[in-house]
């Protein structure tokens, strides 16, 4: 391969994944700016998606029904968490509703164990996401052109809300301050909702693309995601939706360029020195790559 | 800790007695479990006498620190792993670990140096680790201690050379005994209890979250903070190395985000920065889960027949997780502790010509 | 018209306000005198709903306010602007003045209300596009002026507009100010700057340590010699 070649490659690569980490992180961001949550059981958002999926296209109904009708199933399973979990904790401190959130992750993920069993199914995605294109050297997935159009369309569509949209504006309001927002009247419930379903919406579209590049699912298979989407998060500095994005493709790039980089006996590593990043990240800037090199005022 | 009650000026002996007397209760229970209970309980008991040690260590961490860590069950691994493969009897490190370097692979260590070594690794990772947490703040630092556990997990599984890797880790001698495990426990009580009751402790539990008051109470609070953690791993590492010679075969995925859960889970329903409140949170989830995941496995009830249903034990779990944190998020001793000496006075009242306290 | 009857509020064990009766009728402006820590913005709070009385009652014409949710009060168009400015700093002023009559429905009534808050503060015009952040201190106090008023309010809160504001920028606040009162907009404003608060004011109310200890008309307060003394004189010793 020449070295564009293996460039273009490896670029495509690190969009592909970082959408997809872009996607997981948005809704991340939104609920943390808005309640200051980290929503962990947001990983399991894309655990249900996959499977209603999975159900429906085993009973003969085909990708886009069973994809549609997954989505649903993510965005309202993260209108019913907001709602049971999450509303009678409002204003409690930050660990306990972190803590919470994962007792929310443990209930979803032995749910799912129940229903399915521990061990993972297969997801045959249709042609279209198999599909590879050659170019000489170049092996281009049909899947990360996907994820890719999918992302910016929707990264587009998001835009477009949170600056043309009452409820947008008023999502970003309520995250800067949230009592100036309810003296305003905003329908802070309201709010929260939209921040809750507009994640889980995008949560269940990763679960489809996520499911589709390793071809299973399993009860568990959220908790890797969510976890690189809150380091994402993090990367940009927590809360901000931008700095989410912005995060995402850092880490794609990052996972993609230590891959390449690391000799072959450490690349197993991976993971473990992206997360050695992190941390090492956050001792130089404790507010992210977009956060401010203050101490947050107490 | 809430100071106790203003007491006449007593002797040692005095002082000394209610602590005495509750744990000759607690020798004269173990040694009735030891010699007179059957396999199941003995089991039972051990277990809650090595969670003793892992939530009375997390507490240290999460109350003392202000560092709520999630991956703490990192250090588990580590002192289980470390201890074991000094543990492991030489033919069996022959046959399992056999690119294990010369001088360990000769090695067979006695059970407390080799939990000694195992804590104090633990201890030693600590140290980089709380450095750069203390600089963070609030949720940060509890998903950056998840990042930690994910390292630990990744150098677990591909360090096969020293680990096995993904495979189980089997072999290990037995070495926990009821008797072993409780002098952990007792041990791990009292030293977190000491640092609790100090008035270092107090101070350090005020300012937790108070960055301000803590900056004003000296210097050295990131220096004693840092201290209070490897401390607290240290306890958790040993915590690892008794876990690891009860269980005797373990792999990576023993020291999962679940079972970290698990711990937390004991230690907000017992109640963060009340040791006695870690103590009883142990002993019910501990009895709780089992009693749930005997009843995972299906019984009869007279004419009622419940099929196994996996998990469900967990999903329990959670729900009285939220439903603590919802009504009750002190937990059950709300951060305060059992007056011991209270309740000794009063069952054995003071003699007369003593003052009454 | 506002009736604060006997109103008690603890904030924990301390008490922040006793016996406290104010009103406010229709059209009236009426200011709320008192150093810092005496209870004045917590008045304003107990109206909008951000705090509870323990005790007394909080009525807006026939409302119940001390039972109602925050949301449903600004749905009565009693509007608190608050302490401290709290404009969004990341939007825009346009986008802060939309979310102001984020729940009306009336859009040209909403589009002239914009207007009309760009003539009070022809700087707020020229900024418009600017997020809030940016705004200098005064700016900010006018932009959560135009805020509250974009929300077409019935009874509009002020809690110290002229805090932290350099004298200039003051006397064109309180210039406003005069202008929505002769408009009709019932006010009822906190103020520390006592002589400025005194030249709008039809009534006042003084307090201290969560009580009311001086009330009447803008008159009869100005004439107050204590008033005077602790308040409007520029001896040295008067400072509070």
């Amino acid at each position: 391969m020449t070295p564009l070649e293996l460039l273009l490659q490896q670029l495509i690569n690190a969009v592909s994944i970082g959408s997809l980490y872009a996607l997981m992180a948005i809704g991340l961001a939104m609920v943390f700016g808005i309640l200051r949550l980290i929503n962990f059981a947001h990983g399991d958002l894309i655990m249900v998606g996959s499977y209603v999926a999975l159900l429906l296209m085993g009973l003969g109904f085909p990708f886009l029904a069973a994809a549609a009708a997954g989505i649903a199933a993510s965005t309202i399973a993260g209108l019913i968490m907001e709602r049971v979990a999450y509303r009678p904790l409002r204003g409690a401190h930050e660990i306990s509703m972190l803590l919470t959130s994962f007792s929310v992750t443990i209930f979803l993920e032995n749910l799912a164990i129940i229903l399915f069993r521990p061990t993972s199914r297969p997801f045959t995605a249709p042609p279209i996401l198999r599909s590879v294109i050659e170019r000489g050297q170049l092996r281009i997935a049909g899947l990360d052109l996907i994820a890719i159009a999918v992302t910016a369309v929707l990264l587009l569509c998001l835009t477009l809300f949170v600056r043309r949209t009452d409820t947008g504006i008023a999502m970003r309001a309520a995250s800067q301050d949230m009592l100036a927002a309810r003296l305003m009247g905003i329908n802070v419930n309201r709010v929260i909702a939209a921040a809750f379903a507009i994640g889980s919406l995008l949560a269940g579209v990763v679960g489809l693309l996520w499911s589709a590049r390793v071809g299973k699912v399993d009860p568990l298979m959220g908790f890797n995601p969510v976890l690189k989407a809150f380091v994402a998060s993090v990367i940009g500095g927590l809360g901000s939706i931008p700095g989410a994005v912005i995060g995402a493709y850092v880490l794609g790039a990052l996972e993609i360029l230590l891959q390449g980089l690391l000799p072959s006996a450490l690349t197993p590593f991976r993971d473990a020195f992206v997360f050695a990043i992190l941390i090492a990240l956050l001792l130089f800037r404790p507010n992210g790559i977009l956060g401010s090199t203050e101490r947050e005022k107490i | 800790m809430e100071p106790s009650a203003p007491q006449s000026p007593s002797s040692l002996p005095v002082r000394l007695a209610a602590p005495a007397a509750l744990l000759a209760l607690l020798a004269a229970l173990l040694a009735a479990a030891a010699f007179l209970a059957g396999d199941y309980v003995q089991r039972i008991v051990i277990i809650i006498g090595i969670n003793v040690v892992l939530v009375v260590s997390l507490n240290l961490s999460n109350g003392f620190t202000g560092v709520f860590s999630l991956g703490h069950v990192g250090f588990m691994a580590i002192g289980a792993y470390t201890a074991s493969i000094l543990t492991l009897p030489v033919n069996l490190k022959a046959v399992n670990l056999p690119s294990l370097p010369g001088w360990l692979g000769h090695l067979a260590l006695p059970f407390l140096p080799a939990t000694l070594i195992g804590g104090l690794v633990a201890a030693a990772v600590a140290f980089p680790v709380g450095l750069s947490l203390m600089r963070l703040r609030g949720a940060y630092i509890s998903v950056a201690t998840l990042g930690f556990l994910v390292i630990v997990q990744v150098v677990l599984v591909n360090w096969d050379p020293v680990t096995r890797g993904a495979r189980t880790f089997a072999g290990v001698p037995g070495f926990t005994t009821i008797g072993n495990a409780w002098i952990w426990a007792v041990a791990a009580i009292y030293v977190v209890w000491r640092i609790g009751s100090s008035a270092f402790g107090r101070g350090m539990r005020a300012s937790r979250d108070n960055e301000i008051a803590a900056l004003s109470l000296g210097v050295n609070v990131l220096r004693a903070r840092l201290l209070a953690f490897c401390v607290s791993a240290f306890l958790t590492g040993a915590a690892g190395s008794l876990w690891a010679h009860f269980i005797t075969s373990f792999s990576p995925k023993s020291f999962s985000f679940t079972q970290a859960f698990g711990i937390i889970t004991m230690l907000v329903i017992g109640g963060m920065g009340s040791v006695s409140g870690s103590v009883i949170g142990v002993v019910l989830i501990t009895v709780l889960s089992e009693l749930l995941r005997n009843a995972e496995r299906g019984f009869d009830l007279g004419a009622l027949h419940m099929p196994p249903l996996y998990g469900a034990s967990q999903i329990l779990m959670a729900v009285v997780f939220v439903l603590v944190i919802v009504f009750r998020p002190a937990g059950i001793m709300g951060g305060r502790e059992i007056d011991i000496r209270g309740i000794f006075r009063r069952i054995v009242p003071p003699k007369r010509g003593r003052k009454a306290a | 018209m506002l009736a604060l009857e006997l109103v008690d509020i603890y904030y924990g064990h301390v008490q922040a306000l006793a016996a406290v009766s104010i009103s406010v009728r229709d059209g009236e402006l009426v200011t709320l005198l008192g150093a810092n820590g005496a209870g004045k913005s917590t008045v304003l709070m107990a109206v909008s709903g951000i705090v509870r009385p323990r005790a007394g009652s909080v009525r807006w014409n026939d409302t119940d306010l001390a039972a109602a949710s925050p949301y449903a009060i600004v749905g009565l168009g009693v509007i608190h602007c608050p302490e401290g400015r709290r404009i969004f700093g990341g939007l825009t002023v346009l986008e802060n003045l939309r979310m102001g009559a984020i729940r009306r429905k009336d859009r040209a009534a909403v589009r002239s209300d914009m207007e009309y808050v760009f003539s009070l503060f022809p700087v707020l015009g020229e900024r418009r596009h600017q997020s809030g952040a940016t705004l200098s201190g005064g700016e900010q106090q006018m932009l959560a002026i135009g805020r509250a008023l974009m929300a077409s309010p019935r009874l509009l809160l002020l809690d110290e507009p002229s805090l932290g504001l350099a004298p200039l920028v003051v006397k064109e606040i309180f210039r406003v100010i005069r202008e929505l009162h002769r408009r009709g907009v019932t006010i009822l404003l906190v103020e520390q700057n006592v002589r400025q608060a005194l030249t709008v004011a039809d009534r006042g109310y003084v307090l201290s340590s969560g009580r009311v200890t001086l009330a009447g008309t803008g008159a009869e307060l100005r004439a107050n010699p204590e008033i005077e003394q602790a308040y409007l004189s520029t001896a040295p010793e008067a400072t509070r």
